[in-house]
């Protein structure tokens, strides 16, 4: 799949403008804290919409404010690994995962199966539990399950390693890599630290918050 | 006009506030997601008038009440014609009292669970597919739910004590209309009353405690689930 996206959004002192074409691949989302990263993921997600976007999946046009379309959240199939990772507390790990599977059935075709996802990302010793029994470093990978499981297009990563020691970082990394090379989507990795994403990253964008003139 | 039995009337204002609570639970859980989750214009004005009974003397709803939905009414003619259902000085009608007056409190209860769930969590269900209504079913129900049954508990205890709107809109009929409260107004009139007068005030104060423990419980309960 191949990604446009222009965004314009007025922020806390500066305005955010991204623009960029990508293709499928881990598109890295640099920059320092308050930049923007984050809203430009929850834009694409459709979460936030801003004074102006123009989005589209291949030819699909999600977002064209200009135009007056703006796709829902619940119908652009945009998976999202969010940074608190928002796991449903009053569900278990499985029903987490399973959360997304009624909605987009008609999309089971092009899926991961699920007890692949779930070895994958060795989560299988977690699936009975509740989230809030979970470490933070199991809650990334079980909201990183969830998001795949619900069939998406393009995938965003919100700092899947921010807030984590390096302990548990080496212990997410090895999955990441191993996702890498079995989900063809696009994802869009944020994260303020280049580190994380050499080596893994096939195309890199920075932003940088410039003041109003 | 004989004299009911005291099971009787318990039996009867259980139904009355049961069936009331019950048929204004949907339109409560829907003007509580419309405050707790919307802005828009006359916000302030339908909060306030979800609120009004709670503070306007009962009289008042309840003569309200017999305008409009009496056999005359605007309301209440119409149901009679069309759907043969009578309200005006039936168990319906008190069933309808109890309904508007346990009204606010239920939407306050409700209104402040929603609140207290994070709309974060209710985008992250729709990131995944869930509309707005599935995300209301599936999350921020379940997540409210120790507050909306708080919220049942507390109309249905008002409800069960319900005197001046009812007695109003559907007077003071045994067997009919007469719940706890109205009987227990009827003894305290009458000298010969006094054991069953004293009777019934023991029931009626087991009901209120039971439900307030009921309600304090769940509000705990709702508190260690955050």
């Amino acid at each position: 799949m191949t990604l446009d996206v222009d965004i314009r959004e007025p922020l806390d002192g500066f305005t955010l403008k991204v623009k960029f074409s990508a293709a499928a691949g881990l598109i890295a989302l640099l920059g320092p804290s308050g930049s923007g990263k984050t809203t430009t993921l929850n834009v694409l997600a459709g979460i936030r919409r801003p004074e102006y976007a123009r989005v589209l999946f291949d030819n699909d046009v999600v977002a064209d404010t200009d135009q007056g379309i703006w796709t829902a959240a619940h119908t652009r199939r945009v998976g999202y690994v969010f940074q608190d990772s928002r796991l449903f507390p009053h569900m278990t790990v499985r029903h987490n995962l399973r959360f997304g599977r009624w909605f987009n059935r008609k999309f089971k075709s092009d899926a991961i199966p699920e007890a692949h996802l779930v070895e994958l990302l060795g989560i299988g010793p977690l699936l009975g539990r509740t989230p809030l029994t979970l470490s933070g470093g199991e809650r990334r990978r079980v909201a990183l399950g969830r998001a795949l499981l619900a069939h998406p297009r393009l995938l965003l990563l919100d700092e899947p390693l921010g807030s984590l020691d390096q302990a548990r970082r080496q212990e997410i990394l090895p999955y990441l890599d191993r996702l890498l090379t079995e989900v063809k989507i696009p994802m869009i990795y944020v994260t303020h630290e280049v580190g994380e994403v050499q080596g893994r990253a096939t195309r890199v964008i920075t932003l940088k918050p410039e003041m109003e003139q | 006009m004989e004299p009911a039995s005291d099971a009787s009337i318990v039996v009867l204002s259980l139904k009355v506030a049961f069936v009331g609570t019950l048929l204004s639970l949907p339109l409560a859980i829907a003007v509580a997601w419309l405050l707790a989750r919307r802005r828009f214009l006359g916000h302030g004005v339908i909060n306030a008038i979800v609120h009004l009974p709670l503070v306007l003397p009962p009289v008042v709803t309840g003569f309200l009440l017999l305008r409009v939905f009496g056999r005359r009414g605007a309301v209440g003619g119409f149901l009679e014609d069309a759907l043969g259902l009578t309200l005006a000085f039936r168990w319906t009608g008190a069933a309808l009292a109890a309904a508007v007056m346990g009204f606010p409190l239920m939407v306050r209860a409700i209104r402040l669970a929603i609140e207290q769930v994070d709309p974060a969590i209710e985008a992250a269900a729709a990131t995944l597919g869930a509309s707005r209504g599935w995300t209301f079913a599936t999350v921020t129900l379940p997540l409210a739910l120790p507050g909306v049954l708080a919220g049942v508990v507390l109309g249905f205890a008002k409800a069960l004590g319900e005197f001046g709107a009812t007695i109003t809109f559907v007077s003071n009929i045994p067997g009919e209309t007469q719940t706890i409260a109205l009987a227990i107004y009827n003894l305290t009139q009458d000298p010969a009353g006094e054991a069953a007068l004293w009777r019934l005030i023991a029931i009626s104060i087991a009901l209120s405690f039971t439900a307030l423990l009921a309600s304090e419980w769940l509000a705990r309960k709702m508190d260690r689930r955050r």
